[in-house]
């Protein structure tokens, strides 16, 4: 892993992938994956399309079976039981490329949902809380509304908002701002720069480098199913090591 | 709600396929009339609907309506029942375990490719020799105490003819819950696969998933074909007939029979299923509608 500061190597491991393989059929989509996710770590994944980054962070929440090596997860090695499952998704949110909210609910229920359902809040706790992550995202005047009222930005800062309802250790992100317009994607980006800031533990795929920039204390460069370079943004946004990373940085750089 | 209604107008083709219609109506009145020498005679077909009760002094249900009551009876229980049966089938059909999928094929096959008759013939004796002495229902019925039987004679009619009720609700309700099973199988699947990964990225648990995010939305989209199928039930409760379940349908016949205004019997029959069956349709409309601007 890349060197970092002193206080950031004294913080628990939350997420450790070792020798991860996985395989769609015959298509070997993630090889020899080894990666290390400290407590508050910002950890920006990215790479050309096809590169296996989505399966990546789908493994950490157990939305995609690996098929070798080991994947722990806030202590909780995957793969075992179901009751490692139902532990890790509690404490592991994620926000994804086209929003996935629950359209037969409004916003505030799709915020209550989880925390009632799976830790076993009352109703009017967890309406204070999704309350307050409502206005932590900027939008708690649209609670009464359905998905399909709200623009692209909104839902997905509302997604969000669902997921930090939960209180999870870790926040997972899919291209959140892939789906949206242009003058949509800096109010979802501005919230993300907020909770890195409050010192969540987030691992982000993206292509927003410039915001990669900003928030990232690890770049990931993944191709082809591997990782092909881990660094300090500084480092890779300056001094790509592999040839790969450099043509893939002018490529997204370029426009 | 709709600002302002579509005007409502006329061109010509209307105005033909109208002329037309009148054109056979007439026609078919005058064969019936003229040609069938049939002798028209509503006036002792009121007494079936409703008789005058001497001993009680007032207006009782006869024949006709006795049916009508039952008929309603019938649907209310077998769409309740058949909609219970078809989302338990429905959820097992679209599961993950084998066993539960094949058993749920199974019954939604087996009802699809039987005539309906002979599903109810068959499925009665089955009921009739096998469930109800199970369920005690004939017990049941003769030891209540008068107050459950008020209660039961609202819910099922006439006491000594509820396990007879009884049974054509079951077999309405399993005849029907093969469609049902259908419709849902459809409407859960039609949920996209994105929805399930969002609901296990918040934590819930399969059954969670199906229970608040999959089946909500799977009923949604599925009102219209359900209300569809909830009404062909409602014209199906006919069938149980055949298994003297005195509904409607068995009471026409015997009104038709022993007043020999067979005409005018059926289409009074024909006017009540109408009318019950249209009911059911404006409501499932407004049902329709209430989800549709909950849901956007
Ligand atoms: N369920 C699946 N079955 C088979 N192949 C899959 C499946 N999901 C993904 N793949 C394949 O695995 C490869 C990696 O997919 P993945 O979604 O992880 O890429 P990605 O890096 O996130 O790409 P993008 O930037 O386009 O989102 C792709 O070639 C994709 O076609
Ligand atoms: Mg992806």
């Amino acid at each position: 892993m890349s060197p970092q500061n002193g206080s950031q190597d004294r913080a628990k491991v939350v997420v450790e992938f070792e020798g991860v393989n996985k395989w769609f059929g015959d298509f070997h989509v993630l090889k020899d994956i080894n990666l290390r996710v400290r407590e508050r770590d910002r950890v920006v994944i990215c790479g050309p399309s096809g590169s296996g980054k989505s399966t990546l962070i789908r493994c950490i929440n157990c939305l995609e079976e690996h098929q070798a090596g080991r994947i722990v997860v806030d202590g909780h090695e995957i793969g075992n039981d179901l009751k490692s499952v139902a532990a890790v998704r509690k404490e592991v949110g994620m926000v994804f490329q086209q929003f996935n909210l629950f359209p037969h609910l409004t916003v505030l229920q799709n915020c209550m949902l989880g925390p009632t359902k799976v830790r076993g809040l009352s109703n009017s706790e967890a309406r204070d809380r999704a309350m307050q992550y409502l206005a932590r995202v900027r939008i708690p005047e649209q609670a009464d509304k359905y998905p399909g009222q709200l623009s692209g930005g909104q839902q997905q800062r509302v997604a969000i908002a669902r997921s930090l309802c939960m209180q999870p250790r870790i926040m997972l992100f899919d291209e959140p701002t892939s789906a949206l317009d242009p003058e949509m994607i800096k109010e979802v980006l501005d919230v993300m720069a907020d909770l890195a800031q409050s010192g969540m533990t987030m691992l982000v795929v993206t292509h927003e480098m410039g915001f990669a920039r900003t928030i990232a204390d690890e770049m990931v460069f993944m191709d082809a199913g591997r990782i092909v370079e881990s660094a300090s943004p500084e480092q890779f946004f300056t001094h790509p090591e592999s040839d790969r990373s450099r043509l893939f940085l002018s490529q997204i750089l370029s426009h | 709600m709709a600002s302002h209604r579509k005007r409502l107008r006329l061109n010509w083709i209307d105005c033909t396929v109208f002329a037309v219609l009148i054109a056979a109506t007439a026609y078919v009145g005058y064969r019936v009339d003229s040609v069938l020498e049939y002798q028209w005679d509503w006036s002792g077909i009121r007494d079936y609907l409703y008789r005058w009760d001497e001993d009680q002094q007032r207006w009782v249900a006869n024949l006709l309506m006795q049916g009508l009551y039952t008929t309603l009876r019938l649907a209310l229980w077998g769409i309740a029942l058949a909609a219970i049966v078809g989302v338990a089938f429905g959820i097992m059909r679209t599961g993950r375990r084998l066993f539960p999928r094949m058993l749920s094929r199974a019954y939604v096959e087996l009802v699809r490719n039987i005539p309906p008759l002979v599903f109810v013939f068959i499925f009665y004796f089955f009921i009739s020799s096998q469930v109800m002495p199970l369920l005690g229902v004939e017990e049941f019925v003769r030891d209540a105490t008068p107050g459950t039987l008020a209660w039961l004679e609202v819910l099922f009619g006439t006491p000594n003819l509820i396990p007879n009720v009884i049974s054509g609700v079951l077999c309405l309700a399993m005849l029907e819950g093969a469609y049902v099973t259908e419709i849902v199988r459809a409407g859960i699947q039609s949920v996209p696969k994105t929805q399930v990964e969002a609901g296990f990225s918040v934590g819930l648990s399969r059954w969670q998933l199906m229970q608040h995010v999959i089946l909500p939305q799977a009923v949604q989209r599925v009102v219209p074909p359900l209300a569809g199928q909830f009404i062909t039930l409602v014209k199906d409760s006919s069938i149980v007939s055949l298994i003297s379940v005195q509904e409607l349908t068995y009471l026409a016949v015997e009104t038709a029979v022993s007043t020999s205004r067979i005409f005018e019997v059926w289409i009074i029959v024909a006017f009540l299923y109408f009318g019950v069956c249209f009911s059911c349709a404006l409501l499932f409309n407004r049902i329709e509608k209430h989800m549709a601007v909950r849901g956007q």
